[in-house]
């Protein structure tokens, strides 16, 4: 498969004067030429004005493409090989790894990031996978909490995530999850700062576009964490919102914040059916 | 030695005589490029890794001199030609002294 993304090149470049500059193309992600994954079906119900949803894969050139194909050439693997000798490393005082209760992540954390973020009816509030994975670091582990989006944090949510690829998002939005939804979704349609522009603006009336050099995608975020070519490291979704944000010129909420929150449910639910693909590469 | 060293090497387990093989190899490394300046003004020491060499059974197969300009966690693609059955070593060298190894046998089939 990754033969015919190198070999479609020459007739993407066609391809893609004739279609609309910058959309997304229609090559086939297979992961290390065995997981197939999900980057294109049809648009959950509850979003009203997109038939078809599309990971921010297609929106990539074809080199920055292959490199999410294979986990070796795929850099964003290095930070889950470290945050899985943090896995395995105990701390904390009750002398605790996560291992020690979780075992092997590839059994235990399989489906995780497909379903989260997910109401905690213990806890009463809207967690996160950062959330749960702290939540456990206090309660049972005596550790302290990472800071939300922090390198250590980051890792780990793309070592949880690189165990559910292949799987198709499927966040609960019904029950104790609607208020939160529906923050979310009102965030989503509001317009921020002196540009005046929401998530809406960018992706999902102009996705496919241009903005200034770069492509739009759709803003699905089913490939969090993501490596990006600019920064050399793992990025979390918050943090991309955060950015987002600021690009509007706005004053923005902070990473683990209520409202961010909420936005990371609505977002994540706009990708029901696409495959989990943490940790992506993108530029 | 620098922080969060380690080598990844990717060949195939069997090849046939005379075939160019693709070898892959990645190290995690920083790559400071001695160019950058802290919070206090003062310049981050360079710190790359400034060599690497490939040798299959003792003969070199690639031998690469790395500059500053490099960015972190380098990656190296390349073919080489199999001979026999036999090991090809991969060797890193970093401004520190530290060296980093890593070898892989492939077998005839």
């Amino acid at each position: 498969m990754k033969f015919k993304a190198l070999t479609a090149a020459a007739a993407l470049l066609a391809v893609s004067g004739t279609a609309f500059a910058g959309g997304p193309d229609d090559d086939t992600l297979v992961l290390n030429g065995e997981i197939e994954m999900v980057t294109k079906t049809a648009a959950p119900e509850h979003m009203e004005n997109i038939d078809e949803i599309i990971s921010g894969w297609h929106f990539r050139t074809d080199e920055t493409q292959a490199l999410q194909m294979d986990d070796f050439e795929n850099q964003g693997m290095i930070f889950v090989d470290q945050a899985m000798e943090v896995w395995n490393t105990a701390e904390g005082s009750e002398g605790k790894s996560c291992a020690d209760c979780h075992g092997d992540p590839a059994d235990s954390m399989a489906g995780v990031a497909a379903s989260y973020p997910k109401f905690d009816a213990d806890a009463g509030e809207m967690q996160t996978v950062q959330m749960q994975v702290n939540d456990c670091r206090e309660e049972n582990m005596g550790a302290e909490p990472w800071k939300y989006d922090s390198g250590t944090a980051v890792n780990m949510d793309a070592l949880i995530a690189s165990h559910s690829r292949g799987m198709p998002v499927n966040v609960a939005i019904d029950g104790d999850a609607a208020p939160y939804w529906e923050k979310g979704k009102e965030i989503y349609y509001t317009r921020y700062g002196i540009l005046e522009l929401s998530c809406a603006s960018c992706h999902e009336q102009n996705y496919g576009n241009y903005i200034r050099a770069d492509h739009l995608s759709q803003g699905q975020i089913n490939g969090f964490p993501t490596y990006r070519l600019k920064n050399a490291k793992l990025n979390g979704s918050h943090s991309r919102f955060k950015g987002c944000i600021r690009d509007t010129r706005a004053e923005t909420f902070s990473a683990g914040s209520d409202e961010f929150i909420a936005l990371e449910l609505y977002v994540k639910s706009r990708g029901n059916g696409l495959s989990i693909e943490g940790p992506s590469v993108r530029n | 030695m620098a922080k969060g060293v380690k080598p990844r090497v990717k060949v195939p387990k069997k090849a046939a005589v005379g075939d160019a093989i693709t070898i892959k190899t990645l190290i995690s490394h920083k790559m400071e490029s001695g160019q950058r300046k802290d919070g206090d003004g003062n310049v981050i020491p360079r710190s790359i890794i400034n060599r690497f060499t490939c040798d299959f059974n003792g003969q070199n197969v690639i031998d690469v001199t790395l500059e500053p300009a490099i960015s972190t966690n380098p990656y190296f693609e390349f073919e080489a030609q199999f001979p026999e059955a036999g090991e090809y070593k991969f060797t890193w060298y970093d401004d520190d002294g530290d060296v980093y190894e890593e070898a892989k046998q492939v077998a005839v089939g």
